[in-house]
């Protein structure tokens, strides 16, 4: 009986990172070019590290699926706030003034059923698994000031051209260290008009920051973006500073 | 349990290790002996030649043990390289990205490991004249009949979860740069009554979209001309544009991982056997039934048939001319076996233009009521024009050479007009494309051929059929596998309506 856990962990079908997309890639550590060989020379092999792949798809969506029964029972803030909470982020209810978050072991007090009426203001799902079809559950928070994704692996592209549902109330948005958005999910963010900070440090797959920073200036005047430095992305070749431009983006 | 034989190449290294060339020295000490009599004066020169030319065979004999060991591909008959096989259950005419999304649906549906042998023929590998790689490469569900919206809709799904769907082991994760900025159409007085019941549809059909007046309009894209526009629809998600090279290259990575054979050639023609039934008025209709897809291999006489069970015709601009190979359009007159498959290639300009004061990141995908349209392109300030021209200017689609007079003429007032700032704009480059253009009603035509029993078709889609491509795929290995639309029903699409003569209209072709 092979490990899964083996080959979830090292070999996961195109789960390579995103960031070496124009360098060459490392070698691979040689538990992984073990399991390269094995995959290639036997079927089950190959389909026991395709099924760990797609279980590690499942899991993924089940966390992101929609609260249907909260929903109906509780409504749709506490359908949202019991979605948050069961990502291990955490959220701040409008009018109130602590954060509820899950505790260390992932253990919340349900307390949040009995503020049913008040929707939530600012949300911290960083580093959770939040995704596009999650969503579903936070459509209904029209009154959403700020929203964190600082290092989300899920959030890209599809994910910040869904977030014009929130185009009049989010002011805050944080996509530091979100591997998978580049310039295509920016452009999509002129929606939100009432955007006043933006934090875009870290993105890797954001080829010229710099330039990408003054174009979203242009298109979002009121809004300060951090993160980025104007500079940044520039390319000096001998004498001559030019920004170079990217096409295909 | 052993999938390759080359498994044995480990063997073959123990063999080849073993047939290394003995050390220098010890081969001449040892095989100077016989020639004990010239050998110990100027022996040390004939040795050498000597040890030398017995290495150049040992070589040799390597080299032939190799080729004879399985794993290599020498064989004793001398046949021509890259045949395609002389049997498969289907072969797909046509490797685009309907041909090769359809083989990819295939071998996904199928229920038994290699279950059906898909071959997919395509006779220029370089695509240099394909109408997916010369795409402007958008997607839009703004479209008025809503088989259009739900084949785009799902087309969007799929490219959302393209990685789950076409990711292979240990390849880089498939990139399709999709960029998010919606569709914007302009309308006129005239067009706008139109334009409403169309967001109607759209909205029904779970289309995100949004009606803007002028005012709206001017206030959110400030650069645009709202001269004469009287209403104008914006789409908010699933909309944009994306490189049709990394889609096509996904699908066909994809499909050659799952087992779809792959051919270089041109069908030349198809041998079919048919029989005529009478009708109860007493004409003769012949159902035909293709037996063979004869393959011309590229810069040979040499031609291949392959046995086959299935044939989709995936040929896009060429769809027309596969068809009549099949015989279809070639009946006497007035009978159904007289109506061709209507689709011809058109061609299309596709101008690159650089203009540095032009409108920024927000910048959606322009359509104009006049039929102009303009995207951004990257984040240089160039952008990517266009104009399909009226039935009766249309450019000869005998080669893809481009008319620029076109542009300053047809192409940049209607441009300079809605958009100020493209008055002094400059063409960087351009290039021509192909359209597969149904000439009845400029939508797409999928399914079986009704005279020619094992047909299938897939084309025709006037210039959306790279973004309906994955949901297209589905639809066609639905009807081949399951008998019949699963997901989506396209029945609306059918070839029938071409034989009733009822045109089922898009109203939004750009």
């Amino acid at each position: 009986m092979w490990p899964v856990g083996l080959g979830w962990t090292c070999l996961s079908i195109a789960r390579r990172s995103w960031s070496s997309v124009s360098s060459p890639p490392s070698p691979l550590p040689l538990r992984s070019r073990m399991l390269l060989f094995l995959v290639q020379h036997f079927h089950d092999i190959e389909a026991i590290v395709s099924w760990s792949s797609w279980l590690g798809n499942w899991t993924r969506q089940r966390k992101n699926v929609y609260y249907s029964y909260a929903q109906k029972q509780f409504g749709s803030n506490v359908a949202a706030a019991f979605y948050i909470l069961n990502l291990k982020g955490g959220f701040r209810l409008a009018g109130q003034s602590d954060w509820v978050r899950p505790n260390a072991k992932g253990k919340f007090s349900l307390d949040f059923i009995n503020f049913s009426d008040l929707s939530i203001e600012e949300v911290d799902a960083s580093g959770t698994v939040i995704n596009y079809m999650g969503l579903n559950n936070l459509v209904s928070q029209q009154k959403l000031r700020c929203l964190s994704l600082r290092g989300c692996p899920e959030v890209d592209d599809w994910f910040l051209s869904r977030l014009h549902i929130f185009k009049d109330s989010l002011e805050e948005l944080d996509l530091s260290g979100c591997s998978r958005v580049s310039v295509g999910g920016l452009s999509a963010l002129h929606h939100l008009r009432k955007l006043r900070k933006l934090d875009l440090s870290s993105l890797p797959r954001v080829q010229n920051p710099g330039l990408v920073r003054i174009l979203l200036e242009e298109v979002l005047p009121h809004c300060h973006i951090m993160g980025v430095e104007y500079q940044e992305g520039l390319q000096s070749s001998g004498a001559e500073t030019d920004i170079k431009a990217t096409s295909g983006l | 349990m052993w999938k390759t034989w080359t498994g044995l190449a480990g063997a073959v290294q123990r063999v080849r290790a073993s047939l290394h060339p003995i050390p220098y020295r010890l081969a001449s000490t040892f095989l100077c002996a016989p020639h004990s009599a010239r050998c110990f004066s100027t022996g040390r020169a004939a040795c050498k030649d000597f040890i030398q030319e017995l290495e150049q065979q040992l070589k040799a004999f390597r080299h032939k043990a190799l080729t004879a060991m399985p794993g290599s591909d020498w064989s004793p008959q001398n046949t021509t390289a890259g045949l395609p096989p002389e049997r498969a259950d289907i072969v797909i005419v046509g490797g685009g990205v309907v041909g090769w999304s359809i083989a990819y649906w295939l071998k996904r549906k199928e229920r038994v490991r290699d279950g059906v042998r898909v071959l997919v023929v395509e006779k220029d590998p370089t695509y240099s004249q394909a109408s997916t790689v010369l795409s402007v490469g958008g997607i839009r569900q703004q479209f008025s009949l809503p088989e259009n919206i739900h084949l785009s809709l799902a087309s969007a799904d799929f490219m959302r979860n393209i990685n789950e769907h076409l990711g292979v082991l240990n390849e880089d994760p498939v990139d399709l740069q999709f960029t998010h900025s919606g569709y914007l159409f302009l309308a006129s007085e005239k067009g706008a009554a139109v334009m409403e019941e169309n967001y109607r549809t759209q909205r029904d059909a779970g289309a995100k979209v949004l009606l803007l007046s002028p005012t709206q309009l001017k206030e959110k894209f400030p650069w645009i001309n709202t001269e004469g526009v009287k209403l104008a629809s914006y789409g908010l998600e699933n909309e944009g544009w994306f490189d049709p090279w990394s889609l096509l290259n996904a699908f066909r990575r994809k499909a050659l991982s799952m087992g779809v054979y792959q051919c270089v050639g041109e069908v030349t023609g198809f041998r079919y056997s048919s029989h005529s039934m009478s009708t109860t008025d007493g004409d003769m209709v012949a159902f035909k039934r293709i037996k063979y897809v004869n393959v011309r291999m590229p810069n040979s006489l040499e031609v291949q048939p392959v046995e086959c069970a299935i044939v989709v015709n995936a040929a896009g601009a060429q769809s027309g001319k596969v068809a009549q190979l099949a015989g279809i359009g070639s009946g006497p007159e007035d009978s159904l076996a007289s109506v061709p498959v209507p689709v011809e290639p058109r061609k299309r300009y596709v101008y690159v233009l650089n203009c540095p004061d032009g409108p920024g990141l927000d910048t959606p995908f322009l359509i104009d009521y006049s039929g102009v349209y303009c995207r951004r392109e990257g984040l240089g300030g160039n952008y990517i024009a266009g104009l399909s021209p009226e039935e009766n200017e249309e450019p000869d689609s005998g080669d893809l050479e481009v008319n620029y007079g076109f542009f300053q003429e047809n192409l940049w007032p209607l441009l300079a007009r809605r958009l100020p700032a493209f008055e002094c704009c400059k063409v960087t480059s351009a290039w021509a494309g192909y359209y597969d253009y149904n000439t009845f009603d400029q939508n797409g035509i999928l399914g079986l051929h009704p005279l020619v029993n094992n047909m299938y078709i897939a084309t025709g889609f006037s210039g959306h059929g790279l973004q309906q491509s994955p949901a297209v795929g589905r639809a066609l290995a639905e009807l081949i596998l399951d008998g019949g639309f699963r997901t989506l029903d396209l029945s609306a699409l059918g070839f029938e309506r071409i034989f009733y003569k009822e045109p089922v209209l898009e109203r939004n072709i750009v």
